[in-house]
């Protein structure tokens, strides 16, 4: 498993000319299963799934998944929920953007996990990847090698959390086991 | 979607304000010059640069930096403005060789909109010994603008560059211009027409980018102004109960743990006598309070962006979505094209109740009208009495009919009316002096029959036309246009016969443009059981006076909805009717 921020390091978005981070977005891509010939429709898709749980004094207050798209009050958006993943080349298949200035001002932390919701590992699925991007000027601020990485399903990614009046990202990069985030909540509380 | 453009390839833009964002490795110069027609630029007073960041329209940033925002308002351009370009130079460094892109990475450009939302972007790939170059031009097409990715550099510099547009004295330009940018100040020019009043003190001199811009009518997606506003309210409505979602999620949030807090001190058997509990408990309290004012600022600052672009969206709507009030309607003249959308009514908030939404819904109609006639609670809490509700009741079926007529072209929707108790005589006479309806209210059994029994051929009619693709070959009896059925005091007077009769037309009508609006209070209809429970989930309930029964799609809040009445006294309805009259008996 590559990473190119170790696990636990943090990074504070706040930008060098004071300006906070105003955005963020997850991106998560991966790359189709293979067609089989004859019985092409019978190839068993793989489904991972990109969700964002809201969290104001460690209790979850909302989340955003494939099926609740928007978060309540609209800083937390998923583009939709992607079934059977695309080229697995760089480019997202789903993405949750998060307009950090609209969040909740008791929302204090914001966690991102990746879930296979077909049940294949990520030893199993091709050119998996998750990052975390800048979307104010596409940057990215951390990425994970999902393929290739061992007997799980899960991975709790990374957590945006406030300190003081901005933003702070840590990489948490830890891999779990569950089919939703809900299977991962006990493993999420441990990061709060 | 973000389009990544390649050099020579152009997209258009739907946006007038925008900002194009410039991002280096090292500090670059930022500037623009207008172009005519034929992509000259008329002299030096047409180049936005360091020494004269703002011209009309555009204005940049005054010195060199790695980020550049400029700010551009295509409709504040002069109209004989017809080329942008956004040109980038390396500043010449003190004592060092010539500068050259080929040394740095290669700079990016992005045109976003006020908000940040990309449009579209450009690397400036592919540059050597140049040391300025024309990133982006940003051109009209047919009324149209269009950006383009130019990526055209100059070994020459700044100079070569202006002097490739057809400016005059392009050496002299070019050497104020790095002068001006060597002693500019670094504050980042802020968008022309940012209104800094409204955004929070400490966030506007921290994030610029996120001061709300002024708001504009028609300012969403969509074909025509009238969809575009239409977008833009239910954009306000999406907003509006969003921000009031997370203000209520923070107050809710505060106030249980408050409630936790004051607990955990009651346990706590040290903190039940003496100061030390009493100072956690005012800890607990303050905290409190801070949250929840830290979330009612946020909601103030959301409120204020949304009642500015309230005022300006408000006086902008056509007919068919304005208030009774508004100045179109006193300027009436009856339309020669059908409306895309019809306002219901207003909602509101009880955290904003100054702040009215209009509630806009497409024609035709999905979904048949109820006006609840049953008891009602005034604001002021006194129950009205039933004659009064069932009065106020047709009076707001009347209200929207009048508006359904005038905003359709002369003979493109009648009303036909069932009162089968008669009871409706006088809130209908605007109606009916008006010869605005199609036949006499029909009060008796048998004209009831028939009004719905003549509906319901016409709904088959269509619906098979329709089907068969041969709409426009349907019968002349069949009628033309749209129709709107009011039935007043719903289910009085009605058999089982009639009543499975207006539950087709309830199910099919909208489709083929027949409108249903019933006036009824549903404890009346007991006696017909839950028989009728489906055609009453079928309805959009509405009530004649202000009550918050209405549910936004989003979160669910419940919404105070109050119906467009005309002011009392007014008289705006007969003269539209009248009008509606006229071209109805000048067409005949």
């Amino acid at each position: 498993m590559t990473v190119n921020l170790s696990k636990g390091q943090a990074i504070s978005l706040e930008k060098k000319d004071g300006a906070g981070l105003s955005a963020v977005r997850m991106g998560l891509g991966w790359q189709a299963a293979k067609r089989r010939g004859l019985f092409g429709s019978r190839t068993r898709e793989i489904d991972l799934d990109a969700s964002a749980v809201l969290f104001a004094d460690k209790e979850p207050v909302d989340v955003v998944f494939f099926r609740h798209l928007v978060s309540d009050d609209g800083s937390v958006r998923h583009t939709g929920d992607n079934l059977v993943g695309g080229a697995g080349q760089g480019g997202d298949d789903e993405s949750i953007l998060v307009d950090l200035q609209r969040v909740p001002v008791h929302v204090d932390q914001i966690v991102f996990t990746v879930n296979s919701f077909t049940g294949q590992t990520f030893q199993e699925v091709q050119n998996a990847f998750c990052r975390l991007v800048d979307e104010t000027n596409g940057q990215e601020l951390a990425r994970y090698t999902l393929a290739g990485g061992g007997d799980y399903t899960a991975q709790i990614m990374a957590k945006v959390h406030r300190v003081g009046s901005g933003w702070t990202m840590t990489a948490l990069g830890e891999p779990a086991r569950g089919r939703t985030f809900q299977d991962l909540m006990p493993e999420i509380r441990r990061y709060l | 979607m973000t389009a990544e453009l390649v050099r020579g390839q152009n997209h258009p833009l739907s946006r007038v304000r925008l900002e194009i964002r410039i991002s280096a490795q090292t500090p670059v110069l930022a500037g623009a010059t207008l172009g005519d027609e034929h992509g000259t630029v008329p002299g030096a007073q047409w180049v936005a640069h360091p020494g004269v960041p703002v011209l009309p329209g555009v204005e940049v940033s005054r010195q060199a930096a790695e980020n550049h925002r400029l700010a551009v308002d295509l409709a504040a351009l002069p109209e004989s403005v017809h080329r942008l370009s956004v040109l980038l130079a390396l500043p010449t460094p003190q004592g060092g060789g010539p500068p050259r892109f080929g040394a740095v990475a290669a700079p990016r450009a992005a045109v976003t909109g006020p908000d940040g939302t990309e449009i579209a972007r450009f690397t400036l790939t592919g540059l050597d010994a140049e040391s300025a170059v024309v990133a982006l031009e940003v051109y009209r097409r047919q009324d149209a603008w269009k950006v383009r990715a130019v990526g055209q550099g100059y070994a020459g510099g700044l100079a070569a560059l202006f002097a490739d547009q057809g400016l005059p004295e392009a050496g002299e330009l070019a050497t104020r211009v790095e002068q001006a940018a060597g002693r500019g100040d670094a504050t980042p020019a802020p968008h022309p027409r940012d209104t800094p009043a409204i955004a929070a003190p400490q966030e506007a001199s921290k994030a610029p980018e996120a001061q709300p811009a002024q708001p504009v009518a028609g300012d969403a997606a969509g074909w025509s102004m009238e969809e575009r506003l239409y977008n833009q309210v239910w954009g306000m409505f999406e907003d509006l109960a969003r921000c009031t979602a997370a203000y209520r999620g923070a107050v809710d949030f505060a106030g249980s743990r408050l409630e936790k807090e004051l607990d955990q001190v009651l346990a706590d058997p040290r903190a039940r006598l003496g100061t030390a509990g009493d100072a956690a408990r005012e800890a607990a309290r303050s905290r409190h309070t801070e949250l929840v004012g830290r979330a009612r600022a946020a909601l103030d600052r959301d409120l204020a962006q949304l009642t500015a672009e309230a005022e300006v969206v408000e006086p902008a709507l056509p007919q068919a979505c304005a208030r009774w009030e508004s100045p179109v309607w006193h300027a009436y003249r009856v339309p020669d094209e059908p409306p895309m959308a019809l306002r219901l009514g207003d909602l509101h908030l009880p955290e904003s109740a100054s702040l009215r939404i209009p509630m806009l819904v497409r024609l035709p109609l999905e979904r048949p009208l109820w006006i609840d006639s049953g008891p009602v609670a005034e604001p002021g809490g006194t129950v009205l009495d039933s004659a009064t509700s069932r009065r106020l009741a047709l009076e707001t079926a009347v209200s929207l009919a009048v508006r359904l007529l005038a905003v359709h072209p002369a003979g493109q929707f009648s009303v036909r009316v069932i009162d089968p108790a008669g009871a409706g005589a006088e809130a209908l006479a605007p109606l009916t002096r008006a010869g605005a309806l199609e036949g006499r209210p029909a009060t008796a059994a048998a004209d009831a029959a028939e009004v719905l029994g003549r509906l319901a051929h016409r709904v088959d009619l269509t619906r098979m036309a329709v089907r068969g693709g041969a709409a426009g070959a349907l019968p002349h009896d069949a009628g033309s246009g749209r129709q709107l059925l009011i039935v007043n005091d719903f289910p009085y007077g009605f058999d089982d016969r009639a009543v499975t009769r207006l539950r087709y037309l309830a199910d099919e009508g909208p489709a083929v443009g027949v409108h249903l609006l019933l006036v009824a209070d549903r404890a009346d209809a007991e006696a017909h059981g839950p028989l009728l429970d489906p055609l009453w989930r079928s309805l959009m309930r509405l009530t004649p006076v202000p009550d918050d029964h209405l549910t936004d799609p989003w979160v669910g809040h419940a919404w105070t909805y109050e119906p467009v009445l005309a002011p009392p006294g007014s008289g705006i309805l007969q003269r539209v009717l009248t009008e509606v009259a006229d071209a109805r008996t000048k067409r005949e």
